[in-house]
């Protein structure tokens, strides 16, 4: 696989929690219209690195940043940084579906709308066309008036998926998107992962090793905060560099 | 101790505090028929409807029943709106060191603790003596009190305070009860600070923000020691006709009524149908409250 | 990596939102407007209180502030006192402002020499509160136990409305009640002289505060661990003991604060004890004699005087006084409510 643009990178990267450091300088780079896998054990700071990629840890209390994020070579921790405009370039999708107490196409028209779309026709078209993009449309075409809350679980999450893409995010960040599905569900979830990453450049953190396998081009392993080792994914799975890898990905921890 | 001595003690320690709540549903059952009983057979249209009469003596209570109904309006007119911004303020806006949120909270836990007649005090040495006076010295220069009297409008901004402390802990515990998911959802989607409160925390808090603010309103309604000297009269011929004027309150008819009327005996009869009214305006008001609370954690659940 | 213009134009530009800004000012004000409401609260009360604590005349002499000094701003002899209104002669002069005033057992605000002596009243409050919390304080706190420790579901269920029902009387009707028919029942059972007194109101004054107690106790004695009362189970305990041996004594705390708590809600409640206690300034431990509390005393009293007299600035010290008393109270409570209870279940 020949590589690509950068379109993300972390240099030198830490975040504290009070007092507590949770990310130990990182650097990293995330590439164009591939997926970039985040695997480690519970705790070990993956979500909390992927959460500093859109700034959502800005809504922790006591959280502290510390070192660079760049997209195409802004700083978005920079003071001149409009977080709004950020996250509509950098979506996110949650560990546990959180789907509005709305509508399906309310849920999904929720993004439009807050940047002023108003016009009928317009919103419908892109109601549709981001519920076919996450492979939801043919499930909920006839009634997209009902409840978001009531469809299944992995049905939920794509229907946030959906939300997420009417934004029309450049890049997706996906916080262990399929840990609450069952496996007919998760695998629908690691389908589409694969056919938005033609779109979409995607983060996508896992404590699955086996979805960071099928699913990712590059993966990175975190340990207490530290990355331990990134590389293209088929390399970390055949010929890590690293000891702690190896034992992470043939399960004698974690 | 043998079995027996612990059976026979173990019944009466079961039994007295059953007993004491047994007690309670007495005490409340045996008030309430008291009252219904006393004012029902005179609770007519002409009674609700109809003015006071010969010296209070005859007639209805539809001036208090007005007065109660404005001093309720304005002071929810006031009161709702400021205390769920404050509210939102401390849960939405102000982070956990905020000073300033912390002087609300420690203010809002003491003004819980405060007797209504000290609002009462507030009310008068405030609104009447200095905004009202002040208000007078500036604008009318005829020496007469216009805004410097007790008025319908001190009375309802003192009950307003009364409950801002009861509005801006209901609407912030309903406020609590919008998960943290919800904020990140929106704010993730691009959406500021305010469309994610306008759009995502106040629709899904609403049932929990009106149960607060109905009461608050209950409480307002039936608190008589702030208003005995902000603004309530012992008898008006007709209806206040403006914010300055003073106004007849159920409560305060009440009391009236029954410790400084010409002939207390003579006028049981609209006591008790004055209180039945009064009672069933503050019931009908929890009842919504607890009836809205009960649909709130249905909808939770499902 | 290079910074591309196209992103630096749309990220690394600050938009002003004035929506977002207004809101976000609005709402700040708006809190602090909340907060500057509940100071003045404190301010204009105490504030109305102040003339009292000046000296009367604003030229003093040497030898009076020298005294002033002494005693501090309030005391000021009798005799001064005379000499200074004689002598002046002026219409609001501070006419028996002592402490002996102050602390004497006559209240006859509207006399021609006004007496101003707090002690009744100060005892009516007292009584009455006794009263109260010595009737509520045994029915709220076992009816909790009851509810928290013993009841079967649907008595629970049936007894938290009526509770609420109790908590929503709004005192006036309470009042009434006491009035018309409670007076009439004690005069009988006792066969009392006066119908009005510190009994009636004091039981008048339970029915507002056994709901407090009881929601408080409740809330401490249903935050008693379950593991707890489990291993006094599993000890061969019975319900019982472990209600009166285990769940009680850890629910102390809590159970304090609401005995405090309701202390305080009797001592400021108004309307019960204006029409039930008959409101005769008596200082007297007869439970069946008339009293008339402090806050009956304002709520009777302000429309009445003229404002700007000594007797005004009197109710206004009298509301300072309940209002740092009920104060004080609600503070100890929070005291023991937030820490004891913590400290005892967190085992730290």
């Amino acid at each position: 696989m020949a590589k690509t643009d950068v379109r993300m990178k972390t240099e030198g990267l830490n975040i504290y929690y009070g007092p507590k450091q949770a990310i130990k300088n990182v650097t990293l780079d995330i590439f164009t219209h591939r997926v970039t896998a985040l695997i480690g054990p519970s705790g070990c700071g993956k979500s909390t690195y992927l959460r500093s990629l859109n700034r959502m840890n800005d809504l922790i209390e006591n959280a502290r940043v510390e070192g660079q994020v760049l997209l195409d070579g802004v700083n978005i921790y920079d003071r001149q940084v409009d977080v709004v405009e950020l996250r509509k370039k950098v979506g996110m999708i949650f560990q546990k579906s959180n789907p509005f107490p709305k509508s399906i196409f309310e849920n999904v028209a929720y993004g439009p709308r807050i940047n002023g779309m108003n016009d009928k026709k317009k919103l419908d078209e892109v109601v549709e066309r981001s519920l076919k993009q996450a492979a939801l449309w043919d499930e909920v075409k006839d009634d997209l008036g009902k409840s978001g809350l009531s469809l299944s679980g992995g049905q939920q999450q794509r229907l946030c998926i959906a939300r997420a893409l009417a934004v029309d995010p450049e890049i997706l960040l996906m916080d262990e998107p399929a840990s609450a599905l069952d496996p007919i569900a998760t695998a629908k979830i690691e389908e589409l992962v694969y056919e938005l990453k033609n779109t979409y450049t995607i983060v996508i953190v896992t404590h699955n090793m086996q979805q960071a396998a099928r699913v990712s081009d590059y993966t990175g392993f975190f340990y207490m905060g530290e990355l331990i080792e990134f590389d293209e994914t088929k390399k970390i799975f055949t010929v890590p560099a690293k000891k702690q890898t190896e034992d992470y990905i043939t399960g004698r921890f974690g | 101790m043998t079995k027996t001595k612990r059976n026979i003690l173990g019944a009466i320690a079961y039994s007295v505090p059953a007993f004491f709540a047994l007690m309670i549903v007495a005490i409340v059952l045996y008030v309430m028929t008291t009252i219904v009983a006393g004012g029902w057979g005179s609770l007519t249209m002409d009674f609700l409807l109809g003015a006071p009469e010969e010296g209070m003596t005859k007639g209805g209570i539809f001036p208090a029943i007005f007065g109660t109904f404005l001093l309720v309006v304005i002071m929810s007119v006031v009161g709702v709106p400021v205390g769920t911004m404050t509210a939102i303020y401390l849960s939405e806006y102000a982070s956990q060191r905020s000073v300033l949120a912390r002087l609300i909270r420690f203010a809002v836990n003491t003004l819980a603790g405060v007797p209504a007649i000290v609002f009462g005090l507030f009310g008068l040495g405030f609104f009447i003596q200095f905004v009202g006076a002040g208000v007078d010295k500036a604008l009318y220069d005829d020496g007469l009190l216009h805004w410097g009297q007790p008025n319908i409008l001190w009375a309802s901004l003192t009950m307003a305070l009364l409950t801002l402390p009861v509005v801006i802990v209901a609407v912030e515990e309903a406020i609590k009860t919008v998960p943290r998911e919800l904020r990140e959802a929106s704010l993730a989607l691009g959406a500021t600070k305010w469309q994610t409160i306008r759009k995502v925390v106040i629709p899904n808090s609403i049932t929990g923000m009106l149960t607060g603010g109905i009461l608050a309103v209950s409480r307002g309604a039936g608190e008589v020691a702030p208003i005995l000297f902000t603004g309530a009269a012992y008898f008006l011929p007709h209806l206040p006709g403006g914010l300055s004027d003073q106004f007849m309150e159920l409560g305060y008819h009440i009391y009236i009524m029954a410790t400084q009327s010409p002939d207390v005996e003579a006028t049981r009869g609209i006591q008790y149908a004055t209180t039945l009214v009064l009672l069933l305006l503050t019931f009908a008001l929890n009842f919504s409250a607890i009836f809205l609370r009960y649909r709130l954690r249905k909808r939770i659940i499902t | 990596m290079q910074q591309s213009p196209d992103i630096s134009n749309t990220l690394m530009k600050k938009r002003f939102r004035i929506g977002e800004f207004l809101a976000e000012k609005v709402i700040t004000a708006t809190a602090f407007l909340s907060f500057t409401f509940i100071v003045l609260i404190f301010v204009f009360v105490f504030r109305e209180t102040l003339p009292l604590f000046s000296p009367p005349e604003p030229v003093a002499t040497v030898e009076e502030l020298g005294e002033q000094e002494t005693y501090g701003d309030l005391v000021l002899t009798e005799a001064e006192q005379a000499a200074e209104s004689k002598e002046k002669n002026k219409d609001h002069v501070d006419e028996g402002v002592t402490v002996e005033n102050l602390a004497g057992d006559r209240w006859q605000p509207i006399s021609g020499k006004p007496k101003y002596g707090l002690l009744p009243l100060i005892v009516g409050s007292l009584k009455v509160s006794l009263i109260a919390v010595l009737l509520a304080a045994p029915i709220g706190i076992l009816a909790a136990l009851f509810t928290a420790a013993f009841a079967p579901k649907w008595a629970k269920e049936a007894l938290k409305p009526v509770i609420e029902i109790l908590a929503g009387f709004p005192s006036v009707v309470i009042g009434f009640f006491a009035l018309v028919v409670l007076a009439t029942y004690v005069q009988d059972t006792f066969g009392l002289q006066y119908r009005l007194n510190a009994f009636v109101g004091g039981v008048a004054m339970s029915l507002a505060v056994i709901p407090l107690i009881f929601t408080i106790s409740e809330d401490a004695i249903s935050a008693v661990p379950k593991s707890l009362t489990e291993a006094s189970l599993a000890l061969g305990a019975t319900r019982w003991q472990t209600a009166l041996k285990v769940i009680l004594p850890a629910a102390t705390p809590g159970i304090f604060a609401a005995v405090l708590l309701g202390i305080g809600r009797a001592f400021g409640e108004t309307m019960i004890v204006l029409m039930a206690t008959g409101n005769a300034a008596l200082t007297s431990a007869d439970p069946f004699e008339p009293v008339r509390t402090m806050s009956a005393t304002i709520g009777a009293e302000m429309a009445e005087v003229v404002f700007g007299e000594t007797h005004y600035h009197i109710l206004f010290l009298i509301g300072s006084i309940l209002f740092l008393f009920t104060f004080t109270l609600n503070a100890v409570a929070e005291i023991f409510v937030r820490q004891r209870l913590m400290k005892k279940f967190r085992g730290d």
